[in-house]
């Protein structure tokens, strides 16, 4: 595929890249190709942050002793780490880069609804982003990502509106991406894009964005609360004022679970589209997993309640929270099934995207397994609060969502870019990423199952082994996500031009010029046949009798 | 007249697209706005089942005559804001203006009113915190009360400032003849808004003031 292809093709004369140049054509653009390049800039920056302080706390618990850092400084690094990652990284990343790029494109469209709407999301997310920095630099925050009161409200004295305002506003840009999403997926598609002909990538999308437009209103007031309370003592959340500390955990989960969802649909999307790609295969279930989006979106509103199971609400609610959190494992299952089933009979092929699709399924199935023991409220009595909690939410979001996301960026880097990446290098670091991402939390569920708690600075002995390991396989991962970094960035200037379809694929994306022009399009696309429709291709090149399934 | 031609953005095919997509647009974000000011309502909801009879003792320190008055003010300034959006639709450039105008000095109004209310409360000591004071039963609790009212009405007011920001831009744009019969979008937008943090208080009147009326 590939290789037949390079030695023809070059860089289409004019195209979003080069239509103009400068500092400002870049600041205040209204393309969506381009805007999508300033997000993965900024949350490459707070990846790398998050990152500093992940390697901080790995250190830490290199030894049994709480010897490099303070209590209190740990406490801040933690906080820190998930401040970052999850505000700044997580829930931007897939949206505001792979979707902001790539849903015009695939739903044939010349921009988002709202371009200047969608310059002005990332405007706010570099707001919220410099409030969080800022608070960084003042000192930090010890309260951990989750913002409990008392400790927020009361106990903490470091900079935690600060920081909690810029969740706030990251929270907005994330209202307007989704909102853009929205009306751009229900009006601007090209003709004969019907809802079923959509890329899963676009309903996934689309469940993202309700749950953006519907949970981060909550949060938005959570925080303006928080802070009403911690500079005024009003007392809405302080019990000796008759408020109650529990009321805050309740409308954080009702945003911050769904949230969950929010950084993993988007991957979701992309395994879809790879695991289809690299298999040569029509997607079994188109419907299904369509509709598993929806359903993770609307479940994932009625489920915030297992995040409180031993703080104090009734047993009752915590039986129903349970049963319902168990109800998203079906749509999640759902997924994993047909994925599965799509490369039964498949003509596969291991590119590097392909290897980070292959990592997701397995890793987030590891996740989502575990979150079934954590759902079950006699067995979250004994893992709440322990490594067990943090390995199974990092298999979700570092095996499930940053798998996702390097593969996505991987398969569409050749649109972006223009251009190819060395294969073998991928491919080797993806290997190091799932090898240093097993190494690192596989050991942290035993050491919960053992009872070792999260947000502690020192612990027994008994578990160092265990603990060195991890901190091992940070390393091996942290070196393995430096390593896309370098060849990425080298791609840029010395990759072969990839043409417009260097995997092959199917969807409109891979029909316009790579990079595209400024509007996409020469001319808007019409739509024919179904989403990808592998197996057509196939018989028109060799014939039916070979065909493939 | 060249004028008469909807604008057109470049991302849209026809007017028709580009309509229906700012209107759903607008639909959205009023939606997030309902999920905004639901949490308070729910904290609202949890200490008013909480503590009833604290909630109706600060219903009572309310001023009851400003509050009804401030609702009257509020529903004309809707009714005033539809006349602008109807003058939008005929093309009555002039009257565009002028309606907006009346809606502007409505909520300007309104806004005033609410200083006046606050600066009350201020002065008998019944804003939340450490300068609290309440000499007659369930004190703590009718702070809690205070604290709803104070950030309930506060963000409702933050929403006026920022809808009278926008209708004074509209004005502008109104004045030098942007809008006519076939291009009104932004004043039938900011309409919808404007109605909705109207109907936000329509909730806030009777929950806040009417719930002690016993007087």
């Amino acid at each position: 595929m590939a290789s037949e292809s390079i030695t023809e093709q070059a860089l289409p004369k004019q195209h979003y890249l080069n239509a103009d140049y400068g500092i400002w054509s870049w600041l205040l653009t209204t393309d969506h190709k381009r805007i999508a390049l300033l997000y993965l800039m900024t949350v490459t920056v707070f990846f790398l942050l998050g990152g500093a302080f992940a390697v901080m706390v790995r250190l830490e618990l290199l030894t049994p002793a709480g010897d490099l850092v303070q209590a209190e400084t740990y406490n801040k690094m933690f906080t820190m780490h998930g401040v970052m990652m999850i505000f700044f990284f997580l829930i931007p990343a897939i949206p505001a880069v792979l979707g902001n790029f790539l849903i015009p494109i695939m739903v044939g469209a010349r921009d988002l609804a709202f371009p200047r709407i969608n310059l002005l999301s990332w405007y706010v997310f570099i707001v919220g982003g410099l409030f969080a920095f800022g608070a960084m630099l003042a000192g930090g925050v010890d309260t951990g990502w989750t913002f409990y009161t008392p400790y927020s409200s009361t106990y903490a004295n470091t900079y935690v509106i600060a920081t909690a305002l810029g969740a706030f506003f990251t929270g907005f840009s994330s209202i307007l991406t989704g909102l853009n999403f929205i009306v751009t997926i229900h009006k601007m598609r090209a003709p004969g894009l019907t809802w079923f002909r959509l890329p899963l990538f676009v309903w996934a999308h689309y469940a993202t964005s309700v749950i953006q437009i519907l949970g981060t209103p909550v949060i938005a007031i959570t925080i303006i609360l928080l802070a009403v309370e911690r500079l005024f003592r009003i007392g809405i959340f302080d019990p000796a004022l008759g408020g109650d500390p529990i009321l805050f955990q309740h409308l954080f989960w009702f945003y911050s679970h769904p949230a969950v969802y929010i950084m993993i649909l988007p991957s979701m999307g992309v395994i879809s589209e790879l695991i289809t790609c690299f298999a040569r295969k029509k997607i079994f279930g188109y419907h299904f997993i369509a509709f598993s989006s929806v359903a993770i979106a609307l479940l994932g509103f009625l489920v915030w309640g297992h995040h409180m199971f031993v703080s104090g609400q009734s047993v009752f609610a915590g039986m129903i929270f349970s049963v319902l959190s168990m109800l998203v494992a079906i749509p999640s299952a759902v997924k994993v099934f047909n994925w599965t089933a799509t490369l039964y009979k498949g003509s596969i092929s291991y590119q590097a995207p392909m290897l980070y699709a292959m990592g997701f399924i397995g890793l987030f199935t590891i996740g989502g397994l575990t979150g079934l023991f954590l759902a079950t409220l006699a067995t979250d009595v004994h893992l709440h609060d322990t490594y067990f909690v943090v390995a199974h939410f990092h298999y979700i979001m570092v095996g499930g969502t940053i798998m996702g996301y390097l593969g996505g960026l991987h398969f569409w880097w050749p649109k972006i870019s223009g251009r190819l990446y060395p294969d073998t290098w991928a491919r080797f670091s993806a290997l190091v990423i799932f090898v240093g991402f097993n190494l690192t939390f596989f050991p942290q569920f035993v050491l919960g199952y053992l009872g070792m708690p999260r947000r502690y600075h020192a612990y027994p002995e008994e578990f160092q082994v265990l603990n060195v390991m991890s901190s091992a396989g940070a390393s091996i991962l942290g070196i393995g996500y430096l390593i896309p970094l370098v060849y990425l960035m080298w791609s840029l200037r010395y990759g072969t031009p990839a043409g417009p379809n260097p995997w092959g694929a199917k969807g409109l994306e891979w029909q316009t010029t790579s990079p595209p022009p400024t509007f996409n399009f020469d001319e808007t696309p019409e739509v024919t046949e179904e989403a990808y429709e592998y197996q057509k291709d196939y018989e028109k090149r060799y014939g039916k009798e070979q065909g493939v399934g | 007249m060249a004028e008469a031609a909807a604008i057109v953005a470049h991302q849209f095919d026809d007017p028709e697209q580009q309509r229906d997509s700012v209107s759903l647009g607008m639909w959205l974000f009023l939606i997030q706005e309902i999920m905004f000011f639901g949490g308070l309502f729910l904290g609202y909801t949890v200490y008013r089942y909480k503590f009833p009879e604290a909630f109706r003792i600060g219903s009572n320190q309310l001023d009851l005559l400003l509050g009804g008055v401030n609702t009257v003010v509020l529903i004309v300034s809707s009714l005033t804001m539809a006349l602008a959006v109807h003058a939008a639709q005929l093309g009555k450039k002039k009257a565009i203006v002028w309606w907006l105008i009346a809606t502007i000095v409505l909520g300007s109004v309104f806004l005033g009113i609410k200083g006046v209310e606050y600066g009350h409360k201020f002065d008998h000591h019944l804003f939340p915190g450490p300068h609290f004071v309440f000499e007659g039963p369930h004190a703590r609790q009718v702070q809690l009360f205070f604290s709803f009212y104070f950030v309930m009405t506060g963000m409702h007011a933050l929403h006026m400032v920022i809808g009278i920001g926008i209708l004074a831009v509209l004005v502008w744009m109104a004045a030098i003849g942007r809008f006519h019969s076939a291009y009104y979008a932004p004043v039938e937008m900011t309409g919808l808004y404007w109605h909705f943090v109207d109907i936000v208080w329509i909730f806030l009147f009777p929950l806040l003031y009417l719930l002690g009326l016993d007087r």
